[in-house]
C-alpha cells in the first residue's frame, strides 16, 4: 500500500472511507453509521500515515497495532482495512450477511487480518495494554493503538485498564476517546455523563491530549506526540462529531444504531461526491 | 487397570502449592509462560513465579475482568499467560472477558482458580467457588480440570503449558491427601481408574476423590465392589471410560465439591444418557455454604464418604433386576 502524510490525500481517502460506510450499512439494513463515520479521519491517520504495518503481512510480529475497542464501529475499520489491501473492497456490501468475513462487529475467526474479536464494550484497552505488555518482554519498539468510545467509558473495566496502564507505564499503547457525545439511548450527558474526559485521563495518570477528531493535522500532530511521550500512556480525547460528513446523520442520536433507508444513502453519498 | 490398590491417603501439598511449583518448572523451561494476578499472589502461589521472573509477572491489582483481558492481549503477542486467582473472583468477575476476549477468538489463556470449593473453611462464602466448572465447561474449546492432589497439579500445569487453547485449572487451598505416585500417568481428557470394581462406580473430582476411595473400602467391607474413577478433566469428559462403567457395574455415584446440578453429575448423566443410561446418584452442593474449618464445612455440607456410601446402595437398588 502507498502511504502519505499529505492531509489532502488524507481528506479524499476520508470521504472515499464515508461513501463506503454509508453504502455498506445502507445495503446491510442495520449497523451503527454515527460512530463509524466520527472515527474516519482517526482510523484514516493511522493505516495511511501512523502506523508501521503492511497488508501483505498481516501478522508480522514488529507491526504496530490497532484494536477497535468500540467494535460497533466495524464498517470504518472494514473500509479501511480494505481499502489498505487487507481483505477485498467489493466484498464490503455483504457486511452482516450470513458468512461474510465482515461480521457485525469485528471477528477474527471471520477476518483473521483484524487485531481483536471486539463488540462486548470495555474490554479492548485491557488487550491492548496486554499487547503492549507483550511487545515490550519481545524487545519490540511496536506501538499499541485501541479506539474507545465516551459510552464505552462507563464500563468499569476502562478505569481498571487505565490505572494499570499508567501505574506500569505501558507507554507504547495509546487509547482515543471517540467523544462524540451520543450513545444508543441518547446524549451522554442525559444518559450518565462521562464529563470530564480529559481531567479524568490525567488523573489516572495518562498523558493526555485533547484534539478536533476531524482536523488532521492536529490528528497527526497528536499522534507523533504520543510517539514521543515516554514514561506513560497516551489517551488522545478526540472531540468529533457523531454522524460527522452527512448532515443530516450529524449530532443526530437516531443515527447511532439505525441504517440510512436507500433514498437516505443517496441523499448521503451527493454530500459526500 | 488400577494404579495401586493400596491407598495410604496421605496428606500432600494443597493443590495451589502445586500449581505454584509446576508455574515456575514450566517458566524456566519455556520464556514464554508468564503470569497475571489480583493482589492474591501470596495465596494462590503465584508468589513463586514472581519472586524468580519478575519482569514476566504482571500484578494487576483487584481488577480482575481487566487482568482476563490483559492476559488474552499478552496471548495475543505470543505469550503464554497463566492468570489466576481465588476461582470465585476470576471466573464470576472476569467471565465476560473469558467469554469475549479467550473463547469466542479461541486466544491461548490458562486460568488458574484456587480456593475452589467450601474447603477454604473460614473465610466462608463471599471466598468460596461453587459454581465456577459450570462457569468453564460453559466456555467452547476449553479444557476445564480439577485435579485431586499435587501429582495430578503437575501434570495437568505442564499439560497446559503445552496445549494451545483456553484452559481452567481448578486448585484448593487446604492440604489435600496424595492420590497418585510420582511418576503416575495422567492424561488431560482420560479419567484415571484408580479402584477396579463390578457393584458400583464412583466418580470424583478433586477433594471428593479420596472420599470415593474412603467409600469404597467401606462398601468392600460390606462385600459390594466399587470402582472408582477420577474424572479430573471435566470438558472435554472421557465418556468411554464412562460408559463402560455405567455398562459394567450397572449403577454409578457422582461426587463433588461444587453445586451438584450443574458440575461434573450433570455432565457424566448427560453423557450417559446418550451412551449407556443407568441408575446415577449425586452428591454435591445445594447452596451456598458458610464458615467453619477446612474439614468441617464440607463435612457438614454432606461431601463425606459415608454420604457417597449411602448414595452407591441407592444407585444400586435402583438397578434394573
Amino acid at each position: 500500500m502507498q502511504k502519505t502524510n499529505d492531509p489532502h490525500e488524507l481528506a479524499e481517502k476520508a470521504k472515499i472511507i464515508r461513501r463506503h460506510i454509508v453504502e455498506m450499512i445502507g445495503a446491510a439494513k442495520s449497523g451503527h453509521p454515527g460512530g463509524s463515520l466520527s472515527a474516519v479521519e482517526i482510523l484514516v491517520t493511522l493505516y495511511w500515515d501512523v502506523m508501521r504495518h503492511d497488508p501483505a503481512h498481516p501478522k508480522w510480529p514488529q507491526r504496530d497495532r490497532f484494536i477497535l475497542s468500540k467494535g460497533h464501529a466495524a464498517p470504518v475499520l472494514y473500509a479501511v482495512m480494505a481499502e489498505c489491501g487487507y481483505c477485498p473492497v467489493d466484498e464490503l456490501m455483504t457486511l452482516r450477511k450470513m458468512g461474510s468475513i465482515y461480521q457485525g462487529h469485528p471477528d477474527v475467526r471471520f477476518l483473521p487480518a483484524l487485531e481483536a474479536s471486539t463488540g462486548s464494550l470495555g474490554e479492548g484497552l485491557s488487550l491492548a495494554l496486554g499487547m503492549g505488555s507483550g511487545l515490550k518482554l519481545d524487545g519490540f519498539d511496536s506501538r499499541v493503538y485501541v479506539m474507545i468510545g465516551d459510552g464505552e467509558s462507563q464500563e468499569g473495566q476502562i478505569w481498571e485498564a487505565a490505572m494499570y496502564g499508567a501505574y506500569h507505564k505501558v507507554d507504547n499503547v495509546c487509547c482515543i476517546v471517540d467523544y462524540n457525545k451520543i450513545q444508543l439511548d441518547g446524549f451522554v450527558k442525559d444518559i450518565l455523563d462521562v464529563a470530564p474526559v480529559a481531567e479524568k485521563w490525567r488523573a489516572f495518570g495518562w498523558h493526555t491530549l485533547e484534539i478536533d477528531g476531524h482536523d488532521l493535522g492536529a490528528v497527526q500532530a497528536a499522534f507523533a506526540e504520543a510517539a514521543a511521550t515516554k514514561g506513560q500512556p497516551t489517551c488522545i480525547v478526540a472531540n468529533t462529531i457523531k454522524g460527522k460528513g452527512v448532515s443530516f446523520m450529524e449530532n443526530n442520536p437516531k443515527f447511532h444504531g439505525v441504517a440510512p433507508t436507500p433514498q437516505e444513502v443517496e441523499l448521503a453519498l451527493k454530500e459526500l461526491a | 487397570m488400577a494404579l495401586t490398590t493400596n491407598y495410604e491417603l496421605k496428606l500432600g501439598a494443597a493443590t495451589r502449592e502445586a500449581f505454584g511449583r509446576a508455574l515456575v518448572e514450566v517458566a524456566r523451561e519455556n520464556p514464554n509462560v508468564v503470569g497475571c494476578d489480583a493482589d492474591l499472589s501470596k495465596s494462590t502461589m503465584m508468589t513463586y513465579f514472581a519472586k524468580e521472573f519478575p519482569t514476566r509477572f504482571f500484578e494487576c491489582g483487584i481488577a480482575e475482568a481487566n487482568m482476563v483481558a490483559l492476559g488474552a492481549g499478552l496471548a495475543m503477542t505470543g505469550k503464554i499467560p497463566f492468570v489466576s486467582s481465588f476461582s470465585c473472583f476470576v471466573m464470576n468477575k472476569g467471565f465476560e472477558q473469558l467469554r469475549t476476549t479467550v473463547a469466542y477468538p479461541r486466544v491461548n489463556v490458562k486460568v488458574v482458580g484456587t480456593h475452589s470449593g467450601i474447603s477454604i473453611g473460614e473465610d466462608g462464602p463471599s471466598q468460596m467457588s461453587i459454581e465456577d466448572l459450570a462457569l468453564a465447561c460453559a466456555l467452547p474449546g476449553f479444557t476445564v480440570i480439577s485435579p485431586a492432589d499435587e501429582v495430578a497439579t503437575r501434570a495437568t500445569v505442564r499439560w497446559a503449558a503445552e496445549h494451545f487453547g483456553g484452559v481452567f485449572i481448578r486448585c484448593g487451598r487446604a492440604k489435600v491427601p496424595v492420590i497418585y505416585a510420582a511418576d503416575a500417568k495422567i492424561e488431560i481428557g482420560k479419567a484415571n481408574l484408580l479402584l477396579p470394581g463390578r457393584d458400583v462406580t464412583l466418580v470424583a473430582h478433586g477433594l471428593m476423590v479420596a472420599e470415593c476411595l474412603r467409600a469404597a473400602a467401606a462398601l468392600d467391607a460390606e462385600g459390594i465392589s466399587a470402582r472408582v474413577l477420577d474424572v479430573h478433566t471435566l470438558k472435554p469428559l472421557d465418556e468411554e471410560i464412562l460408559a463402560a462403567a455405567a455398562r459394567e457395574t450397572g449403577a454409578l455415584v457422582v461426587a463433588e465439591e461444587h453445586l451438584v446440578d450443574s458440575g461434573l453429575g450433570a455432565r457424566v448423566a448427560q453423557a450417559l444418557a446418550r451412551r449407556a443410561p443407568a441408575p446415577v446418584e449425586f452428591i454435591g452442593l445445594e447452596t451456598y455454604a458458610e464458615s467453619g474449618t477446612p474439614e468441617g464445612v464440607p463435612a457438614k455440607y454432606g461431601l463425606t464418604s459415608q454420604n457417597v456410601v449411602a448414595a452407591a446402595r441407592r444407585a444400586m437398588a435402583r438397578k434394573a433386576s
